[in-house]
């Protein structure tokens, strides 16, 4: 049974998705607990898989028994046994909680919508495990295609968002598969592993270099950073609270994840690091995202909508430190990916609780909430906390291995942008939380009619939320030993 | 001069692709109508899928089907019986067959959401129905 789990973590979510399409014809009840015991299949596996990484090393399963080259491998690393955890870990968190949204905004959709949701996290959970680049792309196309079907159940303006984002995201997948396309041409393989045995060979190729940035703008593209943005604020925003908390936390990070496992594994940093001299421009890009994206988070009067823009920011994070070229940027790079996954799972999740009681999520519906849902908006503020960067919260850390990767590389630019954003980080969420403090209850939209008594949210909701806020704290008090045991490992030896 | 012609003429197939993608990418960018942009996109995915083809395809090769041949033997005999120059490379050609099911999957959740487009603002000029949003 342990042989066979980096298979497992793939086919017990994607039958449970073929399970639910049928049982949602049967009887609606039925679709919770089949995804839930999918996804549990699935987070099982995937922390037995870190387990096993984390004794033996690499672990490689041969799809059909086919070797390598030739036929589809999984390989699971140090890297992906990590982000594989939060991706499955993160994916049941918010199917829990977000079970009485999804009956209170389509009740009539309830098997669609799991369908959905499970075969989105099957594709997420396999660009991650993949070890072979057009495998890849298939699984990318999948997630793609079931997250715009989730993403456009939304209010009224969500299909004309989620179309933006099915044309953006439609080149970014095309021109990741063109840069396969081009790697296949001058390697004649498929296989990560194998192409990065053959290009060193290849290095001063003009089609390597096309390839690679080819590849790096499809994955730019998917992962909204900062000038291909445009379609990410209004699809997360508009989209049903139960979809945006999957895939705001996961979308973007698994496409930084591919975006390192290219840079790492495929052509490895030597030559993205030395042969090209692309980097520097690169963390100049990042670091106009982050302020970009600060400065759009602070113009907008709408809690989901600032909170899209602040992805933006943290996408620019990860990216100029996956680009700064050194050890410490790498590490904050990787750790960030788990950090800023759980960070927006919380207040995504927060913003689900609003929704759910308040039926708005604009700044004047925020008005008397720590009053009327003391808890969940305490897990609001650990949450802004760990994303603005304070000590016990794990955003801090991640950020720190930033700073200190940045000042090792010498590029204060990048180092200047974090602490900006980090100040602007400030703004933004003690305006929220003022506003949600000070402010008294408003009699709006007639839903409430005792604005000073308490109003949680259901246990079920605000378990898995408090959970994840507990988690934030606890991932930032066990960071030595994610990095030391986990990340270390997952970064070649060659940078330093 | 005629060393560029001789260049574009003997990578005839690139500079198709390229031609292609490059019509399929300015369809998405200038045009207003909706579905003209999922044509163009369409378009765009195609002209990849062409390349895909074409770098499978040799000159005077035919398909790779090995004719009275067992397996075992094929192996046994080793490859002066069989030289890959003379049969085209299978392997883009059945990446492709995925990538077409991508494409008409992506076309259908393009359609299905045009029409949740159209019944919602009953035009699919993106001006105009950017024009309504802007009004309430």
């Amino acid at each position: 049974m342990n042989q066979q789990l980096p298979a497992l973590l793939i086919i017990a979510p994607f039958l449970s998705a073929l399970i639910i399409s049928i049982a949602g014809w049967v009887n609606k009840r039925l679709c919770f607990p089949i995804a839930v015991v999918g996804l549990s299949i699935a987070a099982w596996s995937s922390v037995g898989l870190l387990l096993r990484v984390l004794d033996e090393g690499l672990v490689l399963y041969r799809l059909g028994g086919w070797d390598p080259p030739m036929g589809i491998a999984y390989y699971v690393d140090h890297l992906n046994g990590l982000v594989l955890t939060v991706v499955s870990v993160v994916a049941l968190l918010n199917l829990i909680a977000s079970k009485k949204t999804i009956e209170q905004d389509f009740p009539e959709k309830i098997g669609p919508f799991y369908t959905l949701y499970v075969l989105m996290v099957t594709g997420l959970l396999g660009i991650v495990v993949t070890g072979d680049a057009f495998n890849l792309y298939v699984l990318l196309e999948i997630a793609a295609l079931t997250g715009y079907g989730l993403l456009a159940m939304g209010e009224d303006r969500a299909p004309l968002a989620t179309l933006n984002y099915l044309y953006m995201g439609t080149i970014g997948a095309c021109f990741y598969l063109l840069g396969v396309g081009y790697l296949y041409v001058v390697t004649g393989s498929l296989n990560m592993v194998d192409i990065a045995r053959i290009l060193p060979a290849l290095y001063q190729s003009k089609a390597v270099l096309a390839a690679f940035m080819i590849c790096m703008i499809g994955v730019w593209l998917k992962m909204a950073f900062f000038p291909l943005h445009a379609w990410l604020p209004n699809a997360y925003t508009y989209a049903p609270s139960a979809a945006s908390s999957l895939i705001a936390p996961l979308v973007t990070k698994v496409m930084i994840y591919v975006m390192i496992r290219l840079i790492l594994t495929v052509f490895t940093p030597k030559y993205v690091f030395s042969t090209l001299t692309v980097s520097e421009p690169i963390v100049w890009l990042a670091v106009i995202a982050i302020v970009m994206g600060a400065i759009f988070a602070l113009s907008e009067r709408n809690l989901k909508k600032m909170l899209t823009y602040v992805i933006i920011a943290e996408v620019g994070y990860m990216v100029g430190g996956a680009w700064l070229g050194n050890r410490a940027g790498m590490t904050g790079a990787i750790l960030h990916i788990a950090n800023d996954a759980l960070m927006t799972l919380c207040v995504f999740l927060v913003v689900g609780n609003i929704v759910y009681k308040v039926k708005g999520y604009a700044f004047e519906d925020l008005k008397g909430l720590f009053r009327k849902m003391p808890f969940t908006m305490g897990a609001f503020v650990i949450g802004a906390l760990s994303i603005i960067g304070v000590p016990p919260t794990c955003g801090f850390f991640s950020k720190w291995y930033l700073i200190s990767g940045a000042i090792q590389a010498g590029h204060y630019g990048f180092m200047v942008a974090l602490l900006f954003s980090s100040l602007v980080n400030v703004v933004l969420f003690f305006r929220v939380i003022e506003i949600a403090y000070y402010e008294p209850f408003a009699e709006h939209h007639g839903h409430n009619s005792l604005p000073e008594q308490m109003a949680e949210a259901p246990l079920m909701m605000l378990v898995p939320l408090l959970i994840v806020a507990a988690g934030l704290v606890l991932v930032g008090m066990y960071t030595s030993d994610i990095v030391n045991h986990i990340i270390q490992f997952a970064i070649p030896k060659g940078l330093v | 001069m005629p060393d560029l012609i001789s260049i574009i003429v003997a990578k005839y197939n690139y500079w198709m692709y390229i031609i292609l993608m490059m019509i399929g990418l300015y369809a998405m960018i200038a045009k207003n109508n909706l579905v003209k942009k999922v044509v163009g996109m369409n378009i765009f995915q195609t002209a990849i899928i062409l390349l895909y083809v074409s770098i499978g395809a040799k000159k005077g090769a035919t398909i790779p089907i090995l004719e009275h041949v067992h397996s075992e033997q094929a192996h046994a005999a080793g490859s002066h019986m069989i030289q890959s120059v003379e049969y085209i490379n299978p392997l883009p050609h059945v990446l492709m067959l995925t990538a077409i099911v991508v494409a008409v999957a992506t076309l259908g959740v393009a359609l299905a959401l045009l029409i949740r487009v159209y019944n919602r603002h009953q035009t699919l000029e993106e001006d105009e129905i950017l024009a309504q949003i802007r009004e309430k």
